[in-house]
């Protein structure tokens, strides 16, 4: 009798890799749908242009490298990016951006660095940031919610977009405007109260602003799914979302024509919800323990809001995020946890430094 | 009771029913059964019978080598057969010194009794007992009992916790050991017990799952003093450390004892044993072992006797071969795959585990790490095992070592969990071993360079030792010429003057010896005649050979024997020439000599 020779432990979890990212696509969908219902069939075009775009490349390259590429493309790794990007862009974006964007994600960012598991930075927002640098008309170019549509005027169809974007048609008036953040940042002497009473994205929404309080209801639905389904732990988006909102709560000024918006608004609208649950938590690109990414979702929400309340860009999670990836291997190599039997943590570069 | 919760850990699937359908059951003594020599940490034991003798069950085959070792016993009567090197329970599937035993049916025990008053006997001698019955941990370490039960008096023991825990999943020899035999296990616990002074706190720690154990311990434990604590079902809580902080809250310091703080963790089969050994005069010769997995018909405990072929206990529980997808010695979770199953059963064999294909299926091919920390989620030990792996791959020793990859426990709950089916606990017994080499390669080439240093300052010393002593002759020399010059001139004065010679005579006597020392002329000159004698017998061979190379051997050899011819000439020509020279360099000195 001879036996085969296999290493312990035996027994495997059911999970895999692939459920996980499945997971996550499934997650996305609350938010897609919030997406499409308040600023029409944009996204939608978007996410399945970027999946093609990256799922090509990405089977390009693997094949390339001389790997398997079944193997590669089962792991969902680059549907993943290519949804969270397509997502992230301005509906009714025209073909080329997506698929630069999507291009650069999958190709430059993510593959050239080894592929999955091998990339510093989030792939998803390495081609956000070049798009949003490169072209920023139409990055910032967003579709005016459903709510506060002109008279008579409504979402194109589903033809009409796919017109828009494949050909250089252009919507018709009213259908684009400004974002909330926008909003506050070009408001310049305005009360936020004046503000809210002038401006029907918040005079007539519920709580933040029209449409995208409902859009971030959607990816904190996905996201609470997921901590649920512990493909995360609560700390990284925990600490980002706290993070926005004390540094919101601390620079309200009363609401005064400098106070660049209150704590709710801050947390629901932009890209706050989609950046705690589904941008920053990608785990291949942030800190690694939990103490690190407590201080690693900080140090992205303190950024959000420094960016978004005086920097240039209205909405900064694509660049918190990047800024915050540089700063992980740093971080990890401090909060080491404690090990059983050790009264300390230890410093991962102690060796090093004898 | 008060229990503490570790971090980490998991819970896959127990399947331990299957196993508990049936009490313990035993198995038909095997033709022959083959007891390794070594089985326990520590210095392997040594044979103290021959191939060919009768040996009585319980009777000794082996003696401890030292303290920190056990001997072994006969399992059952019959013969000896063999003494040699054979394939033993090691995940390498290497070979060990064993004996083999053809038993002779009979069963016959060697004639044995227990202590006869066990309260007044004192704890050295129960501990003697102890290692004389061969009783080394039964949980899977196999550390000398007696050695663990004896932590001398700077370690008073406060705590003695008994693991009854069994948190691999599959392996259930413990908790039927604990229904059938709840009243023996409390019996050893109270001799242990009194072995260690009576420690104040006595736990049995078992996880919830084993209400039917919990319930046998029951009736036994009442006014004992031994408290039964359950606590929540979680992989690895049976873990030695593990199980002292879910029990005490208390951690053992990273690279000590638990005895350092006080605690002694004994496995329970341990404590049966040991009740056999002083109570009944039995040493370890069985075991309960777990037989499971879908591969099996028979799923159960067996009162195995220790050398017992796994080969034999399959063939005695419907093992169907081709169903089988691996064959593991231990539980799923750290026991290690067997690639044959003709190995014996061992003291710390408490599973053997023949899954079939749907319960664990090979392997799928390993995922890249993308590091989404449900490992870290899962150790129970708080690592960080994606960065181990990240550095164990990298080969970053110092990395791997500041993030603690030596108190990794290797349980194997990252592994589990990891969604990329990494074997990640392969990864790191494998840097543990680099890291382990590179270390001992260190203290190698310390002690080299040590030893060169040293060597390097002798002879530097020596060297100048002898510069010394050099320069102080020199001066002597010429000190002593002056004073010889001095004195022939005195001389010619006063020639009587005892005191003037001194120096002179001190110079002739050290020329005398040194003249002594010296070969005679005559018998350099003998020396040199018979290396001409050796040199012309050796050039008279060589021309022989010359002279014998007939027409069969090619021009080459014929070549290499006139070389050797006048190589043999040359050489006597240079004796000759050194004779003449020592000759007339002799004529001279002594004409020299007559001159003067």
């Amino acid at each position: 009798m001879a036996f085969k020779q296999i290493t312990s432990p035996h027994a495997h979890a059911s999970q895999n890799t692939s459920k996980v990212m499945q997971l996550v696509l499934w997650a996305t969908i609350p938010g897609l749908i919030a997406l499409t219902i308040h600023f029409g069939w944009g996204s939608l075009i978007n996410v399945v242009l970027a999946t093609a775009t990256a799922v090509i490349a990405e089977a390009l390259i693997v094949q390339m490298r001389g790997r398997p590429v079944g193997f590669y493309l089962k792991d969902y790794s680059a549907v993943v990016t290519a949804v969270l990007l397509g997502l992230a862009l301005p509906p009714l974006a025209a073909w080329w951006v997506v698929v630069v964007g999507s291009l650069f994600s999958i190709v430059i960012a993510k593959q050239l660095y080894g592929g999955l598991g091998y990339n510093p930075f989030n792939p998803a927002m390495v081609g956000y940031v070049v798009l949003l640098i490169s072209f920023p008309i139409q990055m910032t170019t967003w579709v005016t919610p459903l709510a506060l549509l002109p008279e008579g005027v409504s979402h194109p169809g589903i033809l009409e977009s796919l017109q828009i974007v494949f050909t250089s048609l252009t919507p018709m008036d009213g259908v684009t405007g400004a974002t909330p953040l926008d909003s506050f940042k070009y408001a310049d002497g305005l009360l936020v109260d004046q503000i809210y009473a002038q401006n029907p994205l918040f005079s007539e929404a519920g709580f933040a602003a029209v449409g995208w309080e409902w859009v971030n209801i959607g990816f904190l639905i996905g996201g609470l799914v997921l901590l649920g389904s512990r493909i995360f732990t609560w700390h990284g988006p925990i600490a980002m979302l706290a993070a926005i909102a004390i540094m919101s709560a601390i620079f309200w000024d009363g609401g005064s024509s400098d106070s660049p918006g209150s704590p709710l608004m801050h947390l629901f609208s932009g890209a706050s919800m989609m950046g705690a649950f589904f941008i920053m938590t990608d785990p291949v690109s942030s800190a690694v323990s939990n103490r690190g990414r407590l201080i690693y979702g900080a140090l992205i929400g303190v950024l959000v809001y420094i960016i978004r309340a005086w920097g240039t860009y209205p909405d900064a999670v694509a660049f918190a995020v990047l800024l915050a990836n540089f700063a992980a291997p740093f971080i990890d190599n401090y909060t080491l946890p404690r090990t059983y039997g050790h009264t300390d943590r230890r410093r991962a570069t102690e060796k090093e430094e004898d | 009771m008060k229990t503490w919760v570790t971090p980490g850990g998991v819970h896959p699937p127990e399947n331990k029913h299957q196993s508990l359908t049936l009490p313990i059951g035993t198995l038909p003594i095997p033709e022959t059964l083959v007891i390794p020599l070594s089985q326990h940490i520590g210095a392997g034991a040594t044979p103290c019978v021959e191939v060919g003798a009768k040996v009585l069950k319980g009777q000794k085959i082996a003696d401890a080598a030292g303290m920190f070792s056990v001997p072994m016993h006969a399992p059952t009567s019959g013969t000896i057969s063999a003494i040699e090197h054979r394939p033993v329970a090691h995940s390498s599937g290497m070979l060990a010194p064993c004996i083999e035993i053809t038993s002779d049916g009979r069963d016959e025990w060697i004639k044995h009794q227990g202590f006869a008053d066990i309260e007044n006997a004192t704890a050295k001698a129960l501990l003697q007992a102890i290692s004389d019955a061969g009783i080394a941990g039964m949980g899977g370490a196999g550390f000398p009992t007696a050695v663990k039960l004896n932590p001398g008096y700077r370690r008073p023991i406060n705590s003695l916790i008994v693991n009854a825990t069994e948190c691999e999943p599959y392996i259930t020899a413990d908790d039927s050991a604990i229904r059938e035999r709840a009243a023996e296990i409390v019996e050893g616990i109270g001799i242990l017990s009194q072995i260690l002074g009576h420690p104040s706190n006595i736990m049995i720690g078992i996880e919830a799952n084993k209400p039917e154990a919990i319930a046998a311990l029951a009736p036994h434990v009442v006014d004992s003093g031994i408290s039964v604590v359950s606590f929540p079902t979680k992989y690895p809580s049976g873990g030695e450390k593990q199980l002292i902080y879910i029990l005490t809250g208390q951690e053992i310091p990273s690279g000590e004892l638990p005895a350092d703080i006080g605690v002694v963790c004994v496995n329970i089969g341990t404590t049966y044993a040991i009740k056999r050994a002083i109570v009944d005069g039995e040493p370890l010769i069985s075991r309960v072992t777990t037989m499971t997995g879908d591969a099996c018909g028979i799923n159960r405990n067996y009162d195995t006797l220790i050398g017992t072929p796994v080969s034999h206990m399959l063939a005695n529980s419907e093992f169907q071969e081709e169903a089988c997808s691996r064959l593991v010695m231990g539980g799923p979770m750290m026991g290690f795959s067997l690639t044959s199953a003709d190995v014996p059963i061992v003291k710390t064999t408490n599973c053997i585990l023949a899954p079939s294909y749907e319960e664990i299926p090979d392997d799928e091919p390993a995922q890249p790490c993308i590091r989404c920390g449900m490992c870290a989620e899962a150790c129970p030990v708080s690592l960080l095992p994606q960065q181990l792996f990240w550095y164990s791959q990298a080969q970053d020793h110092e990395r791997l070592e500041a993030h603690n990859l030596f108190d990794c426990i290797e349980c194997g709950a990252c592994s589990y969990v990891c969604p990329s089916n990494i074997p990640l606990v392969q990864h790191y017994r494998h840097s543990k071993g680099e890291i382990q080499k590179a270390r001992a390669d260190k203290v190698k080439s310390d002690h080299a360079r040590e030893r060169f240093e040293f060597h390097q300052q002798r002879i530097e010393q020596a060297e100048k030792d002898k510069e010394a002593k050099r320069a102080a002759r020199r001066e002597a020399a010429e000190s002593a010429k002056a004073k010889a010059a001095d004195a022939s001139n005195k001389a010619a004065g006063d020639a009587d003057k005892p005191a003037a010679n001194s120096a002179a005579d001190i110079i002739a006597a050290a020329q005398a010896r040194a003249a002594a020392k010296k070969v005679s002329p005559e018998q350099q000159q003998a020396k040199f005649e018979r290396s001409i004698a050796g040199a012309e017998m050796r050039l008279q061979m060589a021309k022989e050979k010359l002279a014998d190379a007939d027409a069969s051997q090619t021009e080459e050899q014929k070549n290499i024997l006139s070389a050797a011819v006048e190589g043999a000439r040359q050489k006597l020509e240079q004796a000759q020439l050194r004779l003449q020279e020592h000759i007339n360099a002799h004529s001279q000195t002594k004409n020299g000599e007559q001159v003067d």
